[in-house]
């Protein structure tokens, strides 16, 4: 492609849609679990079978968000949207919908029949506050397919800039829209490309971190499989922005699909000549390539990545020289997160002044949360920055499933903190995060509930570091493991308040002492529960009790006399011989040999045995 | 913890070092090639053990002991290749005391490997895991994906022998 004439040709052809119904399957990785391709193939079966190929296209697309309704699948051009679809449902739905034009209600999204009229997916408790930005195209176009990129006004930012911008120009316009870093630290991204032009060399990089390793985290997951054009539209303006010419994403091999259409999506951009020498006709060249990561968690961290992609032990580099200046292979680097990327086009189209209307002060824009745990509407959410935390889980997260009570709400993985309800009013930016005890992290969003306890999620996210730690730094290699060690001993009800000091002296430490984010956010989790849930500390290690009733050694399990039957169930499927009792009379449980399996109470009928 | 018995003997194929020298040939060229080499390396034999490591030091130029590191720092490079069917005892404190320590243990006496290993054959891979939640069923191991509770020593043969 030599011109953006040539561009919007295709543009134009790509929106004429030919067929009466464009039936939107999602195709990222979680409908895929749930039998979403098998669902395309019945699909194709049925419309073949009643004839209806020239009405109906089929295209599978990436997340729309409401996995916890997986696999959906929108019918357009009404935007029916059928959730938890079998292989069954099928036939109906094309007999019925494609073929006779009859919405199927009883298997459209709940919240959108309850009334006469079909509700509109906006106007649903889980899209109506959300903007999708970053998202826009996941779930409306195929991923596997430039054309519908290019037909939704793919590329048209990038011939903008190569056209009508100078580099200088660019870095302004990000500059001033305010846009921050999205994969956790919120680094103004503008300063950052402003750097890296700055300084002279014969090379420069531009790279993608797509590795993604928080857990309950998968934001970039479905940018990456729904809309990966966005980012290398993104990467080959960064480039333009700074001075190179090669640009690498490092995205996690645990990420099959998106590897997949990444490198789809490169090659068909080769092929269109949107990526290579000469793009548009004016002489820039931009280059991409894919890394694998091979299972490392602190190959997230920056300069750990770099080293990585250089065929190394991804361990981090001290800074200064910050990568501006000496990043990838010693030359001046940008690495920014996918998210960021993702809202790059948009916002070098509709301009700064568009994206910084939305947000609060500081932090503008909007961001992608992954929601997780004890929410009923789990999946993917964006929303604009200043949206309450009591928004998200309430109206739409749609609330704590089970009547159970909301007790804390995890942001930044294991590098971030928890938000306990008395802060459910907090509107959620960059800032006002750090200033209770959280940070915004890259986006996942676990809501914890009464039965969750805080000191065994500081000790979960302590397992997990100390597993990840590259074992670089003393600090974190070995604070990390004496952490873990003293969170073990008090979840087993053998610390001491002594251990409870050491614990916070430790935290210190890794905090100003560890040479990467790793190990100097490693102990986050346990500073914000200690802040806001001591009593909780205090009491395994004071009572020996865990309030929750989760960690096992605290834990006694005790049978009801008043409900036991004697029906010998529970003592009959104990692995330790641990209940005692005759046929018919009121068992007993012997709290030193039980193992606190659970086995008995999954088996009592009576609901006679409890955990105290 | 045990001695490591015995591993895999190597048994690369002329057809799997070819399309390894392909794979470095075409990479050579490229700046940190060592990982995506390692990666398709892994694809071609499963696993890398020295052997392979010491093909990719000779054609690359790179250290053996460098490659050694690399290998060992990231979790999805293996060292020992899997088997056909994998083993996983759970040593679960449930499943630990009704007797699964016993069970790992016998297992490891009749493949003649030690957990994280697999048989010469190619045929099981050993490794201890934790709670599977089949308490109720204790002591359990698993199989591929299916599970078998209530085991004795005894059982053992029998379920060894399922498997072809």
């Amino acid at each position: 492609m030599k011109s953006l004439e040539e561009l919007r040709v295709i543009r134009e052809k790509a929106k004429k849609h030919v067929c009466r119904y464009r039936v939107h399957v999602c195709g990222g990785t979680g409908c895929t679990s749930s039998g979403s391709l098998r669902i395309i193939e019945k699909l194709e079966q049925e419309i073949k079978a009643n004839g209806l190929e020239d009405d109906v296209e089929i295209v599978k697309t990436g997340c729309f968000g409401l996995c916890a309704l997986g696999p959906i699948m929108i019918v357009h051009p009404e935007g029916s949207f059928y959730s938890m679809v079998k292989e069954e449902d099928i036939p109906e739905i094309v007999s019925e919908h494609l073929k006779n034009g009859n919405v199927v209600k009883h298997l459209l999204y709940e919240e959108t029949t309850k009334t006469e009229h079909i509700l509109p997916l906006e106007e649903t408790n889980f899209y109506k506050k959300q903007h999708r930005v970053a998202l826009r195209n996941c779930g409306e176009i195929s991923p596997e397919h430039i054309d519908e990129y290019i037909g939704v006004g793919g590329y048209e930012a990038l011939g903008k800039v190569l056209t009508e911008m100078t580099p200088e120009q660019v870095i302004q316009v990000i500059t001033d829209s305010g846009l921050r870093g999205r994969g956790g630290a919120g680094f103004p991204t503008g300063l950052k490309w402003k750097f890296a032009a700055a300084n002279q060399a014969d090379q420069k990089y531009v790279c993608c971190n797509a590795d993604e390793g928080d857990p309950g985290a998968f934001m970039d997951r479905s940018v990456l499989e729904g809309d990966p054009h966005a980012v290398l539209e993104a990467m080959t303006i960064a480039g333009y922005a700074i001075g190179a010419t090669q640009g690498y994403i490092y995205v996690r091999a645990e990420y099959p699909i998106a590897v997949q259409r990444l490198e789809i999506a490169i090659n068909q951009s080769r092929e269109l000549g949107l990526l290579g020498d000469d793009i548009f006709g004016t002489g820039f060249k931009f280059d991409i390539g894919l890394r694998l990561g091979a299972g490392a968690f602190v190959c997230g961290e920056e300069t750990a990545l770099m080293t990585s992609i250089e065929g190394n032990r991804g361990e981090p580099r001290p800074r200064p020289p910050f990568p501006a200046l000496k990043g990838l292979f010693q030359k001046p680097t940008i690495l920014n997160n996918v998210e960021t990327y993702a809202n790059i086009p948009q916002i070098i189209l509709k301009g700064p002044e568009w994206f910084a209307s939305m947000g609060t002060e500081k932090s503008k824009g909007t961001k992608v949360f992954a929601l997780g745990g004890k929410i009923n509407n789990t999946g993917l959410v964006e929303i604009p920055m200043g949206t309450t935390l009591r928004e998200i889980v309430e109206e739409i997260g749609g609330g704590v499933p089970n009547g159970k009570k909301f007790k804390a709400a995890q942001t930044g993985g294991p590098s971030g903190g928890c938000i306990p309800a008395e802060h459910l009013d907090v509107p959620i930016d960059y800032d006002n995060l750090l200033a209770i005890g959280s940070m915004m992290g890259s986006g996942g969003l676990i809501v914890m509930d009464e039965d969750n306890c805080m000191v065994d999620i500081a000790k979960f996210f302590l397992e997990f570091t100390v597993d990840e730690s590259c074992g670089k730094c003393t600090p974190c290699r070995i604070g990390t493991r004496r952490m873990l060690e003293i969170l073990e001993k008090i979840t087993k009800g053998q610390a001491s308040m002594e251990d409870l000091d050491k614990l916070e002296e430790l935290c210190y430490h890794l905090k100003s002492n560890s040479l990467c984010a790793l190990g100097q956010t490693a102990p986050n989790p346990v500073i914000s529960t200690l802040r806001y849930f001591r009593d909780e500390y205090i009491a395994h290690i004071v009572d020996k009790k865990c309030p929750a009733g989760v960690c096992k050694d605290l834990l006694q399990y005790k049978i009801d006399a008043d409900k036991c039957k004697g029906c010998t169930l529970c003592s009959r499927v104990c692995p330790a011989g641990a209940i005692v009792g005759s046929v018919k009379e009121p068992h007993m449980i012997n709290s030193e040999k039980c193992l606190k399996c659970g086995a008995c109470i999954e088996k009592c009928r009576f609901g006679a045995i409890y955990k105290e | 913890m045990p001695e490591k018995k015995q591993t895999v003997p190597f048994s690369g194929t002329k057809e799997q070092e070819e399309a390894l020298l392909e794979v470095i040939a075409g990479l050579k060229g490229e700046p940190g090639a060592l990982m995506p080499i390692l990666q398709k390396a892994q694809d071609i034999y499963g696993y890398l053990p020295m052997e392979v490591q010491k093909m990719i030091s000779d054609e690359t130029g790179i250290p053996l002991e460098k490659i050694y590191g690399v290998v060992t720092f990231y979790s999805q490079f293996s060292l020992n290749p899997k088997g056909k069917y994998r083993i996983s005892v759970c040593l679960g404190t449930a499943c630990y005391v009704k007797g699964s320590g016993d069970i790992y243990n016998a297992l490891m006496e009749k493949l003649g490997i030690v957990g994280g290993e697999c048989t010469p054959d190619g045929k099981f891979s050993l490794d201890a895991c934790r709670c599977v939640g089949a308490c109720g069923l204790a002591p359990v191991m698993m199989v591929n994906d299916e599970v078998y509770g209530r085991l004795t020593v005894d059982d053992i043969d029998d379920i060894l022998a399922k498997y072809e």
